[in-house]
């Protein structure tokens, strides 16, 4: 057995909005590195919170307070001194609505590039070709890169949403119920793109179900308004639950 | 060239920032100033004087009352006349007008607000006066109602304007369910959407009615600039002068600093805080519909 | 018993729409009425010779040239003073400002000079641009004052367009790496730009009628030169009509009506190049 490194290290993390809601109460929790971790449970569990802290995108929210650890490959990003920038560049996100920016689909793809002031146009065509072929995107927009992003479909939008924050080479890519919207067909097209993600970059996912969170999980944590109840590795957490609250949620006698 | 970006991203957010509070600079600069050249007044007019009725520099009879009640009385006229057009038109727009007639006559409509006031001006000492003294059988044709007129068609397309967005802005389920209820289309409208869209209403009106307080160059070319006090309605039919066209017809033949010169300014400060409580009335309306409104909803 | 009182509501219904539409159209009818009258009495007026060429006889014959070009110069010097100033505003209200007291207070600053008369105005630019700062009445002083009145106009419909773009956008930009400023940049601005471009020209288009703020601070009647410099006086448009309209002698008709026209076309030409920005930018938009 494989001695997994953690990429990500949450100490006692406690976050309160200033309106009162959705707060992180004494989270600690390990995310392996090149593994899928999924978050799951009922709405208000702290979920996407968890998540907007991991790439600190909760500073563009009312937020009262913030204590506690994460500690992204040792070093602690909740630090005033972090640069946000950067750590937003190695940690990736793909929202739960496909956002296409308003440009080409050469254009999204680049922009996160360009952002960062890489501007050569080798660069350019390397981190698209790259960013589409494991998105699982390159064969269907290949010849039609300079199309406006607006007229795929939201499937097709979705997936070049995922390779949008690809492009950037990041380590851990966070993902958000990124298929609520879509059809099976496109939901298990991303799926299959986060089984081929994991080998190179570290995955957290929140799903939109509990099925996708058994299909997709290599650690699976349950959460419950605000706190961690339960975290075991694979499926485990699925089939033999270790505490009531959780067997509930599982088998859906509540959510 | 991280450090670059930095650099360039500090200046322009300082840039930005300081943009921000320019208007408030601006209002600050303009009423520091009008109080600087009108206060002056206070030390060289009587105040009994000032509020007496007789306006004649030239012998220094400087009373701003029938200044006052000009204006107040072309604005009354202006307003009988805007509001019900205004709000009538308006409510024919958002409510009864099919869509694609609503798209082709507002912006007609808009035209009309942005019509130069002179040339309006221009068209009322041509046409209007002269019909006017001539209908109404009046030794004038330059008097107060030509102003409330013609000011009333400037205010006209603001009310609309601002109206009938607050109009369109009523969710379609209030009118949905009043329907539902049996009411007929006419009732929906006076006794649910219009009520929905009251602050927004008030507004248009208030900047409308706001608008023609504030007007000059029409005001100046067909009210024919007596300033005679105005005691009734039935003034509407004489010359008046108005505080706006005082300012713009004998700004040009003051001396600097003096005493004239002065009251024209003080003048300007009346009208410039009227202009003020107008706005801080309309706003504050607006936010306790606001405040209002969330508690409602939530 | 439904009988009479739903004819009765529907009478009721009948007669108050057909009081509305009446309105409509006693609002409707004298706009469209106006602007054709002017045109049909001031077309014979325009010529090559009257927008080329300089008056002759005090007004009373010739053409119009330095009131066009007067006219112009103005738009423009109101254009650089308070476009790139309103513009910032609007993105500091936008995308900086949080909800705050003094934000009101800017708000309420904003809503105050909008409401303040335009002989105020002039007054003001008087006072300060015309005798303080010795600009003398001067195209300069003319532009300072009319971009200050302009600027409300620009901050308010530039804040609406920058708003009309959605928040998703922001949020995605930050999340690849982006600073504020960027997202502005590259994706806010561009975006909300042919809604500002109308909101500037509307504003300007206000500015250019106007006449009440440059009677004082740089309008002149009859100059014998076109302007050289910012510091000189100028003809213009709306205090030519009202000078010819209200003070000088045997002034033929047509010729009146003839600078109404120019003045109207001058005006109500960019109402109608905005319409069309407008709603081009509606159609071609990405989101």
């Amino acid at each position: 057995m494989v001695k997994r490194m953690n990429k990500i290290v949450i100490e006692n993390l406690t976050l309160k909005y200033t309106d009162g809601t959705e707060s992180l109460n004494g989270i600690s929790l390990n995310i392996v590195a090149n593994a899928t971790t999924v978050l799951f449970g009922p709405a208000g569990g702290g979920k996407s919170s968890l998540l907007r802290c991991l790439n600190r995108l909760n500073d563009l929210a009312d937020v009262e307070s913030v204590s506690g650890r994460i500690l992204l490959d040792g070093v602690d990003i909740l630090d005033p001194k972090t640069d946000v920038i950067a750590l937003r560049r190695k940690v990736g996100m793909v929202f739960a609505r496909p956002v296409v920016l308003p440009f080409s689909i050469r254009g999204n793809l680049t922009y996160g590039l360009e952002l960062a002031g890489e501007n050569r146009k080798s660069r350019h065509d390397e981190a698209i070709e790259r960013s589409l072929k494991l998105a699982a995107l390159w064969e269907e927009v290949h010849d039609r890169l300079d199309e406006p992003a607006i007229a795929l479909s939201g499937g097709q939008q979705q997936r070049l949403c995922l390779a949008r924050s690809l492009a950037l080479e990041p380590e851990v890519v966070l993902l958000d119920e990124p298929t609520s919207g879509l059809d099976p067909i496109s939901t298990s097209k991303v799926e299959a793109a986060l089984h081929e993600l994991k080998k190179l970059y570290t995955v957290v996912l929140v799903p939109h179900s509990v099925q996708q969170a058994a299909r997709t999980s290599d650690y699976a944590a349950f959460f419950l308004q605000g706190k961690l109840i339960e975290y075991a590795p694979g499926t485990d957490i699925f089939t033999n639950p270790q505490t009531q609250r959780t067997e509930d949620y599982v088998t859906g006698r509540f959510g | 060239m991280e450090k670059d970006l930095n650099w360039r991203e500090f200046i322009i957010t300082r840039l930005i920032k300081f943009s921000g509070y320019s208007a408030v600079v601006f209002v600050s600069m303009i009423f520091f100033f009008l109080l600087k050249e009108g206060l002056p007044t206070l030390n060289e007019v009587p105040l009994g004087d000032l509020f007496s009725v007789r306006w004649y520099p030239i012998e220094n009879y400087y009373g701003i009352l029938p200044l006052i009640t000009g204006s107040l009385l072309v604005t009354i006229g202006a307003g009988l006349i805007a509001v019900p057009f205004g709000i009538g038109t308006a409510v024919y727009l958002a409510e009864i007008a099919p869509r694609w007639l609503r798209n082709l006559l507002k912006p007609l409509v808009e035209l009309l607000g942005g019509l130069p006031s002179v040339v309006l001006g221009f068209l009322g000492i041509l046409i209007l006066s002269p019909t006017l003294r001539v209908t109404l059988n009046l030794p004038t044709g330059l008097t107060a109602l030509s102003g409330s007129l013609l000011l009333g068609g400037i205010a006209i397309p603001t009310i609309v304007s601002i109206a009938e967005d607050a109009l369109d802005a009523v969710p379609k389920d209030y009118r949905d369910a009043a329907l539902a209820l049996g009411a007929t289309r006419w009732q929906t409208i006076w006794r649910v959407t219009l009520p929905a869209a009251r602050s927004g209403v008030l507004t248009a009106v208030m900047l409308g009615v706001g608008r023609s307080i504030g007007e000059t160059m029409t005001v100046m070319m067909v009210t024919g600039n007596a300033p005679v006090l105005a005691t009734g309605l039935a003034d509407l039919f004489s010359p008046v002068r108005t505080m706006t066209a005082t300012i713009a017809a004998e700004m040009g033949e003051v001396a600097n600093a003096s005493t004239h010169y002065h009251v024209l300014f003080f003048i300007g400060m009346v009208l410039f805080l009227i202009s003020l409580a107008v706005n801080i009335t309309a706003s504050a309306v607006v936010f306790r519909q606001k405040k209002r409104a969330e508690r409602v909803l939530s | 018993m439904s009988n009479f009182f739903t004819k009765n509501r529907e009478l009721t219904q009948k007669l108050g729409f057909s009081l509305l539409t009446l309105m409509t159209l006693l609002t409707v009818i004298p706009i469209i009425g106006v602007v054709i009258y002017i045109i049909a009495q001031g077309a014979p007026a325009i010529s090559w010779e009257f927008i080329t060429g300089f008056p002759r006889d005090g007004m009373r014959e010739g053409g119009i040239l330095p009131a066009i070009i007067g006219t112009f110069y103005l738009t423009l010097g109101t254009a650089i003073f308070s476009v790139p100033l309103g513009i910032a505003a609007a993105i500091y209200l936008s995308e900086y400002a949080a909800e705050n007291r003094l934000t009101r207070l800017i708000r309420l600053a904003i809503i105050n000079l909008a409401g303040i008369p335009s002989v105020v105005y002039g007054l003001f630019g008087l006072g300060l641009f015309v005798l303080f700062l010795k600009f003398r009445t001067s195209m300069l002083s003319a532009s300072l004052t009319l971009s200050i009145m302009t600027l409300p106009v620009i901050i308010s419909t530039a804040e609406e367009a920058l708003r009309a773009v959605p928040q998703s956008f922001r949020t995605v930009s930050i999340s690849l790496g982006g600073t504020r400023w960027q997202t502005i940049r590259r994706t806010v601005l561009p975006q909300a730009l042919p809604g500002i471009i109308t909101g500037v020209i509307l504003g300007l288009e206000r500015a250019a009628g106007e006449t009440a703020p440059i009677l004082f601070t740089g309008a002149a009647f009859f100059l014998p030169r076109l302007p050289h410099s910012p510091f000189d006086a100028t003809m213009a448009l709306p205090y030519h009509l009202f000078v010819i309209s209200t003070q000088v002698p045997e002034m033929p008709i047509k010729i009146q009506y003839g600078t109404a026209l120019v003045l109207l076309v001058f005006v109500l030409g960019m109402n109608v190049i905005a319409t069309f920005i407008r709603s081009r930018a509606r159609a071609k938009r990405q989101w």
